[in-house]
Order: C-alpha cells, then structure tokens, then sequence
C-alpha cells in the first residue's frame, strides 16, 4: 500500500514535470479496426494541440471488456477508451467512468442536439451522461426489391400487417423458398420486435423482468408464428452457409440485420443482383407509427474518472467528433457516423442503401441500462429458440424467462434497496 | 536430537513459507470467495459483498453450461490424453531402439514443441488449419477427399484443439517414457529372447509392466495438465463454435473476467479440482489393481 503511495505520488510529479514542460500524453484505447483506423486520425490532433501527445493502443473486440474491467480492478484504467455503448452501465456501476454532464453543456462541437436521440440515451444513466457517440450501429430490413414489387410491396413493408401479407403472398406464390431469414440463436430480431411493440424489456426500475406484459408478449408471439407459420425457416446461423449466395437464389426474400451487410451485399451478391435489393426501416407496429424501433448499437468515448488528463482527453473526443472527421472516419472503416450533420456527405445521402438506416435512427432505443442485460439478452434468445422449436409453448417460454431474469436481477434489487435504506 | 529438528525446521521454513504465502493462502482465500457473491457490484463498493454459503456450487451444477464444459473437457482428456501418451510411448521406442541413428537429434526435435510458446504454435496451426488455404485441407483435397473446416466446424473444433495439443505435449511424456525404458536391464529381454519371445511378446511381457510406474506418472501428469485445457481454445477458438471447445476452466476466465462473477467462477474452479482429484484417484486405483 505505501509502495502504492510513493509510486502515485512520483506519477504525480512525474506528470506535473511534463505539464510544465508543456507536453502532455494521454492513453487512448480503441477497440478492433476502429482502434487501427483512428491512428490515421491522430496526427492532425497532435499538430493542433501541440501539447498534447496521444498513446493509442489497439485492443480486439473480443478481448476488449474483460480487459477494461480488469484494467479498473488494477486501478490501470486509460485515460479514455471506446466503449460497446451497451457496455456503459456496468462501468457505471462499478464506477469506473467520469461525468461528461458538463463537458456536453460546454462544448461548442457536442451538445446532443445533432445527435440521435435514441443513441445519445444510451450513455445517459440515472441522468448523467457517461459517453459520447462515436459512431452508431442499427439493424433494418434487407429484402429482395423484385420479390416484394411483385407482391405489391416496392418500398418493403411499412406495418407489421403488410409484412403478414406479403410473406403469406411470397411463399403462396413460390416466390422464394421463405419469406425471411431470423437466424434462431441472433437475439437481435426478437428484441427489435418487442422494441416495436412498445416494450422496454423490464419494468420502470429495471429490477424485475416484463415479458409476460402484453408489449413484449404479444411481439413474442409475432416472432413464433412467424417460424410456426413457415414463413421462416429454424435454423441458427451457423446452419446458414452461405447468408449471400441463398438471398441472390431466391432462398428467402426478407432479413433483418446491419450496416455491414450493405458492404458485403454489394460485394458478395453476384452482378445480376444489382438493382434487385433494398433496405427499408423496419415496419411499424401499425399504421400510426412511422416505422418500427430498432436497436441503439454502436460505440460511445468514454473518459475514466482516474484519469489525470480529463481535459486533454475531452479535447481529443471533441476532435474525433466534429461532422467532417465523422465523414472521413464513415470512409475509412464503414462505421456510420452519430452526429446527423455528418449524414449530409454525398457518400452516405446519395447511396441508395444508407438513408434507410438514417431514417432508422430517428426511431431507436436503448436497452435497458442495467449492468445484467446482455445476461438477460442471452436467455431471451434461448426462450425464444425453444418457443421456436416447440420444446415449450410461448406462455411457458416467457413465465420462465421472467423466473429466470428475475433471478439474475436478485442482486441488483438488493443493491439498490440497500442504497435506498442508507439515504 | 532436538537441535537436529529444529536445524531441519530452519531449513523447511523458507520453502513452506513460500508455499504457504503463494499456495495455501491463496486456496483458502479462494475458496471463502467461492462462498460469496462477489461480482461486478462488489468491485464498484466492497460493501455489496454477502456471504452465500454454497449457493454458487448449487448453481453451478444447476447451469447446463457447466456441464457442457464439463464434458468437452472430459472429452478432450479422455481422447487427448491416451492418444498423448500412445503417441509419447511410440517415439520413446522409436528413439530408444538400437537401429537408430541420431538419437540426440530426434531427441531435440520432438521435445521442441514442448518449450515453444503455445501463442506462436497457434498462428501456425491457424494457417494449418485455414479451411481454404491449410495445408491440411490442400493435402485432404489433393488426395480427393472433402475440405474440412477445422476450427469453425461444431464436430471438428474438439479433434482440431485434440490435435494441436497431441503435438505440442507428446515431447514431454517421451522423455519420461525414455528415461523408464533405459532402466529396464537388458537382462530381461536376453532372457525372454532366449524363450522364444518375438517382438511384440517382448514389448507386451517385458516393456509395457516394467513401465507400469512411468504410465502411472505420465497418467495422471497428463490427466491434470488436460483436465485444465485453457489456452489452446483461448487463442485457437475463443470457446467457440457453439461452445463446442469450451473448457471448464476457460468457463471459469468468462465468468470470472469477462463478467466479474468472482464467486461463482471460484466455485468452478473448487468443483474442477474436485474433477480432477477424483480422476487422479481413480488413476491410482487402477494401478494398485494391477
């Protein structure tokens, strides 16, 4: 514990020197290719800060969030860091993040207001905000163009109740083997339509599961009879060997997934293709919504709350987010970008398969914030794949699945019921 | 007399401090973790630790995952293990018969895997392994049968790790082996020879029991080492595909690193080891049997 003391108090010094001297060094780490790519950025931050030195280290993804829990346990934390928005309230919890509250309040470049709202929320916790959107990520419909005009459906599906219909007239006339493709172990289709349906996953203090409420059931049951109706095929994505070469032979005429797949559609389908596929946003529940609500994915800027270096480190999110370097960051890796002025770029407003998740994006939602979800995320895919393969009825799925998430939440009541008897 | 103790004590008092500072205190702590349920809200407050008695042992054995790891790690023991040692055995008769030539250099070669860093053997075996450009799927395909996709296959996975540890371990239990073969006297085998005895009723009445403690040895070495497979499927496959490479002990790093659930990755890790001293045990059973 001394040996602790002295060595933080000679950092102390040891920065406090190089302040002095006018150049300051901060640790940044990115994760996967983001964390390659934004060295390219670096340079023109360093040139305009000149006082300011950034260590970039480059972490893998799937290395990424034990390696930052365990960095906090040692008290060896970055200075900043990107970060899986959905990641942010264990951080919170553990306390391992720094308020940027009145960094945004400040800021002339981040304000929130050319944000999404749905995206932003997600690093807002118990009203504080914790990250800044970096770049953002979503899922919509992938579909057959000539396939869906040929059932009178050119724009895709716009409610639910079209969707029904155009699967029924796609399989009743032969026009692709299935109507879409919902990868049983993917947790993504589940949560979309739930999200669509109105449901927020838990109840309001995010302590007890909520899946028997009529929101989250009823979306369920969509889901199931989707499969039960053959409008879909059981199978897991493992099973699907070639996602591509299945969509362009008429395999099936519907799939809800990324931004990366418009890369590798364009890509990967063969030239015939071209001209024969959109996106569309995701239906609506019904016709009073504009379209369904999909997920707020995508990566945030975090500043630990043991950094030294919180202003140098705003100041270099403050960088990595104006509108023009959003831009070059969408060319450089294919991330879409979170500010919506940045969405304004030729590259992205004039390319026919982007403005579909632009609209998107106006309609969002966060998960709920509680640091169990991706726990919880796990089990409801697992309900569903045995609600799906008749191995339980939805009733018995989604009473388990509240058993279930209602466990792992036992410990988070008890926090929070401890920290209300000590105020 | 008493001066001889204490003179004895003097000199074990260093080792066992060392053991008890590095090996007895640390099982002892670990264990009163595996009877908390300390998590992700322990570390952000050390108050919102509770005592839990074996509520995780219980849900460990309650979890289908467990057991799932459970068993791909017996699967990887019981297959790994005595393919390891037949391989082992088989290039300590080859090294030590008397028509070869270059022992100390065969020697080297298959005990090379054993001090190469498994990190670098891995990139390797990833090209190997590589479902288009592999070396193994150009030889398979050449010889006109089916490219396998090693690593991202369900059922392949397991005998693809199984494979790489065969080659990276047998190295060690060959030395062992050699080292047990060169103290048969050659007495034994003149003696049978002028039996009768061919070859194989040589290895069979003379090799295989007088090595009978060496097999015991290298048994269950082998079986502790492979009971805690870890970094082959750690760099190789992550656990992956479908949780088909998943050990129990790269279950216990998930919980306990990747998720924060202290208490219950401890609680695996007692319950491995109980794993592992029951396999032991039975090991040892077996040969006083004999």
């Amino acid at each position: 514990m001394k040996a602790g003391w002295a060595l933080s108090v000679l950092l102390l010094f040891g920065c406090a020197g190089r302040v002095e001297r006018g150049v300051e060094q901060i640790e940044f780490w990115g994760l996967g290719r983001e964390g390659e790519v934004v060295a390219a950025l670096i340079p023109e931050f360093e040139r305009q800060n000149p006082g300011i030195r950034v260590a970039l280290q480059q972490i893998p993804w799937i290395a990424a969030h034990e390696k930052l829990l365990t960095a906090y346990a040692g008290d060896a934390t970055p200075d900043l860091a990107q970060m899986g928005n959905t990641w942010i309230p264990e951080f919170v919890a553990v306390r391992g993040l720094a308020d940027l509250t009145p960094f945004a309040q400040s800021s002339r470049t981040i304000d929130g207001h050319d944000d999404f709202p749905g995206i932003w929320a997600t690093n807002v916790v118990d009203g504080v905000l914790y990250g800044i959107p970096w770049y953002v990520d979503t899922r919509v419909l992938f579909y057959r163009s000539d396939v869906l005009a040929a059932v009178g459906y050119p724009q895709g599906p716009r409610t639910w109740s079209q969707w029904l219909d155009a699967m029924t007239r796609i399989q009743r006339e032969h026009r692709c083997r299935f109507g879409i493709l919902m990868p049983t172990n993917e947790f993504e289709p589940i949560e979309v339509l739930a999200m669509s349906n109105g449901s927020s996953f838990l109840d309001a203090s995010g302590t007890h599961g909520a899946f028997e409420e009529p929101p989250f059931r009823d979306a369920f049951g969509f889901y199931v009879g989707m499969f039960h109706s053959g409008f879909a095929p059981v199978v897991s994505n493992t099973q699907v060997a070639n996602l591509y070469q299945q969509f362009a032979q008429g395999e099936f005429a519907m799939h809800i997934t990324g931004p990366w797949n418009v890369g590798e559609f364009k890509r990967r389908l063969p030239p015939e293709m071209e001209g024969r596929w959109a996106t569309a946003p995701l239906p609506a529940r019904d016709a009073s919504q504009p379209t369904g609500i999909s997920m707020a994915g995508g990566s945030s800027l975090v500043v630990f709350r043991a950094s030294r270096h919180k202003e140098a480190a705003r100041k270099l999110i403050e960088f990595l987010s104006v509108s023009a370097r959003q831009v070059r960051f969408f060319e450089l890796t294919g991330d879409l970008p979170a500010r919506r002025s940045a969405w304004l770029a030729p590259a992205l407003a004039r390319d026919p398969y982007f403005p579909a998740f632009r609209e998107q994006l106006e309609r969002v939602q966060p998960f709920p914030k509680v640091p169990e979800w991706e726990q919880i995320a796990t089990s409801i895919f697992q309900h569903g794949e045995a609600a799906v393969r008749r191995a339980s009825t939805p009733a018995e799925a989604l009473a388990d699945l509240d058993r279930t998430a209602n466990d792992i939440l036992a410990k988070r009541r008890w926090v929070l019921a401890r920290a209300e008897a000590k105020r | 007399m008493k001066a001889e103790a204490r003179a004895a004590a003097l000199f074990l008092a260093p080792a066992l401090a060392v053991l008890g500072l590095f090996f007895f205190l640390p099982v002892v702590a670990g264990f009163a973790l595996s009877l908390t349920d300390f998590d992700l809200y322990a570390l952000g407050d050390l108050h919102n630790v509770r005592f839990i008695a074996l509520h995780n042992y219980a849900a460990v054995l309650k979890s289908g995952i467990f057991w799932t790891a459970l068993g791909n790690t017996l699967y990887f023991a019981l297959v790994g293990g005595p393919l390891t040692v037949a391989v082992s055995l088989g290039a300590a008769l080859l090294v030590n018969a008397k028509a070869a030539r270059f022992k100390p250099l065969f020697r080297t070669v298959y005990f090379a895997p054993v001090v190469t860093t498994l990190v670098a053997v891995a990139i390797v075996f990833r090209f190997l392994y590589h479902p288009r450009f592999g070396a193994i799927n150009r030889t398979l395909v050449s010889l006109g049968l089916p490219a396998i996709d090693w690593l991202g296959d369900p059922r392949w996975a397991m005998p693809a790790i199984i494979l790489l540890a065969v080659w990276k371990n047998f190295g060690y239990n060959m030395i062992i082996f050699l080292a047990g073969l060169q103290t048969i006297p050659d007495e034994l085998y003149e003696a049978a020879r002028i039996d009768g005895a061919g070859v194989w009723r040589q290895f069979r009445h003379v090799t295989l029991p007088m090595l009978g403690p060496t097999f015991l040895f290298v048994g269950i070495v082998t079986a502790i080492g492979y009971l805690q497979l870890f970094p082959e499927p750690y760099v190789m496959t992550y656990g992956g595909p479908l949780n088909k490479t998943l050990s129990a002990v790269m279950l216990m790093y998930q919980e306990g690193f990747r998720w924060w659930r202290m208490g219950y990755a401890a609680a695996v890790a007692f319950l491995l080891c109980l794993v592992i001293a029951a396999a032991t045990a039975l090991q040892m059973r077996f040969q006083e049997r004999r």
